[in-house]
């Protein structure tokens, strides 16, 4: 009963929220509803029993990932009279988008009905007992049949974090930064001079 | 408790759902009481290092100035700035103050005293603290207003930046104990040093962690040395600057929760929850959530002295802290302390 509740409290609020993202006029009122719909989708995953990934959604996606669009969208100075006009132009190119991600969806779920995916592990025993853990089944499926594939994905991952930083890094010149190490290796002795001018006469520094 | 609500007559699935509503008012309540209280010590060590009294006047010993300051707000008007964005004007303290009442959930209060014993306890708390930078970013551009903006994208970048090192430390602590579980990671320190200490802080490569992890829990949250988003020379009052009457004090209430929230976990990852310090059988004599008020009153002092003491950081040495020095030494012990378990056979909690 409080399952069944539970989902469909989700569900309707992941959906309500999905709508409200694209109908809202501020762009930072549909970064928010994202946000709605990303925890409830969060939600739905615990409802399934994948709370590992539940929990990663919201920290990925929730923490880092939407507060980077929050950020930017607010920064931004929004002309939403040329955000309007952008629309038919760029209505042909969304639909593809919508087509390919309906296609998606039909492919998955005629592979679903198909039969389970065969999960096991790379000596071939079979796959992790339901019992398991999420984090240790997608653990010990992740370092041992997939490792190849996740170690490609951690070097893609890695090629675009420092192609980003490279991108973006410029030196300046000019700029006096505080160089910590030799602020505390100074010492008083090297840091002042004492001395005792004479009555009358200037200090040489 | 679902089983007294059992013997009640309820079904399985009523009886839980009236236990959790139980259990979520048992913890709430008494940490609002808590949180009241501890605003007073903060004040009280506050004035005492700064060679004052402190509040004083209101019941005896000043006990219920933060009682007498409560009514106040209440009192006052809410005012709200015609410029702002109302609706997510009052949404912001509302999510600050859900978001600091929300990771209580999976803190183990004694064994098996816990609200929600789940498998991934600890990614549990990463994602709620994760959102707390909401509560402060929303409400600085909704205050339509400069010194909040400024001071909510100090808040973002801020957070952000040291949560990125409290993963890592988190991950050689996850690594040690074997399990993701809160009560599991407190159950792994038992004896954890010479059979004798409880708590990963005695174990020498999880030393350091713990002292980073303490100096980014004052970090994430936005105490002092690193209040830099209501630094008051420069921001007025930061993101809070537009807010009054109850609003201001959902803020305050959350900020403390939150504050209490990370000694609740330096007690819990670090020093052995609610464990006493020694495995002596005659300290089991005093109930464990005994000894986890003591250590997160503790941790609460430490918190208060260092807010007494400490100068402000400039935000570049802030930002340096973060990305220089503490997400480098924390990756590095992530290989160190995964290279250690490795080595002696140790890995995964249980010697394989």
């Amino acid at each position: 009963m409080i399952q069944v509740i539970a989902f469909y409290l989700f569900a309707a609020l992941t959906i309500a929220a999905g709508a409200f993202t694209i109908l809202s006029r501020n762009p930072v009122n549909s970064v928010l509803w994202l946000i709605v719909a990303f925890f409830n989708a969060a939600g739905l995953m615990v409802l399934c029993g994948a709370e590992f990934i539940a929990m990663l959604l919201v920290i990925v996606y929730v923490g880092a990932v939407a507060v980077l669009f929050l950020f930017v969208v607010m920064m931004l100075d929004i002309d939403f009279a040329t955000l309007r006009a952008g629309f038919i132009r760029n209505f042909p190119l969304g639909m593809l988008l919508a087509l390919v991600i309906l296609g998606e969806l039909v492919i998955g779920v005629g592979a679903y009905r198909t039969g389970a995916l065969e999960l096991g592990t790379a000596d071939g025993t079979a796959a992790p007992a339901p019992g398991a853990s999420n984090i240790e089944a997608i653990g010990a499926l992740l370092y041992s049949k997939y490792l190849f594939l996740f170690e490609a994905a951690g070097i893609v991952l890695l090629v675009a974090m420092v192609g980003a930083i490279v991108l973006t890094h410029r030196q300046r010149g000019g700029v006096r930064g505080q160089d910590v190490a030799r602020q505390i290796a100074r010492r008083p002795d090297e840091a002042t001079v004492n001395v005792k001018p004479e009555v009358g006469k200037g200090v040489q520094l | 408790m679902t089983e007294f609500f059992q013997t009640l007559g309820m079904t399985y699935e009523w009886a839980w759902f009236t236990s959790t509503i139980a259990g979520i008012l048992l913890i709430a309540l008494p940490l609002m009481l808590a949180v009241a209280m501890i605003i007073y010590v903060d004040r009280k060590i506050w004035a005492a290092m700064a060679l004052r009294r402190g509040p004083n006047v209101v019941g005896p010993l000043g006990l219920l100035q933060s009682f007498a300051d409560g009514l106040k707000v209440f009192l006052q008007e809410t005012i709200i700035p015609s410029a702002s964005n109302k609706a997510l004007f009052l949404l912001a303290p509302i999510i600050t103050f859900t978001v600091a009442l929300m990771a209580w959930a999976v803190i183990p209060f004694n064994s098996g005293a816990i609200l929600a014993d789940i498998n991934v306890g600890l990614l549990y708390v990463l994602a709620i603290s994760s959102l707390g930078v909401y509560g402060t970013v929303i409400a600085g551009w909704s205050s339509n207003s400069k010194y909040p903006f400024f001071s909510a994208m100090r808040a973002s970048a801020q957070m952000i930046s040291y949560e990125v090192s409290i993963g890592f430390i988190l991950i050689c602590v996850v690594l040690w104990a074997g399990t993701f579980n809160m009560n599991g990671i407190v159950l792994a320190q038992k004896g954890h040093v010479l059979g004798l200490f409880n708590g990963f802080v005695f174990n020498p490569l999880l030393f350091p962690m713990w002292v980073m992890f303490l100096i980014s829990g004052m970090a994430e949250t936005q105490r002092a040395p690193f209040d830099l988003t209501e630094a008051e020379s420069e921001l007025v009052a930061g993101y809070q600057t537009e807010y009054s009457s109850m609003s201001f004090a959902l803020y305050w209430l959350g900020e403390y929760a939150n504050v209490l929230l990370m000694c609740a976990l330096n007690a819990t990852l670090f020093w052995g929850g609610w464990l006493p310090p020694l495995d002596l059988p005659v300290l089991y004599l005093i109930p464990g959530w005994l000894w986890l008020f003591i250590k997160i009153f503790f941790f609460f002092f430490v918190f208060s002295w260092v807010k007494a003491t400490v100068p402000r950081y400039r935000y570049d040495q802030l930002m340096r802290l973060g990305w220089k020095v503490f997400l480098p030494v924390s990756l590095l012990f992530v290989v160190v302390v995964s290279g250690y378990l490795m080595a002696t056979g140790h890995f995964g909690g249980h010697s394989a």
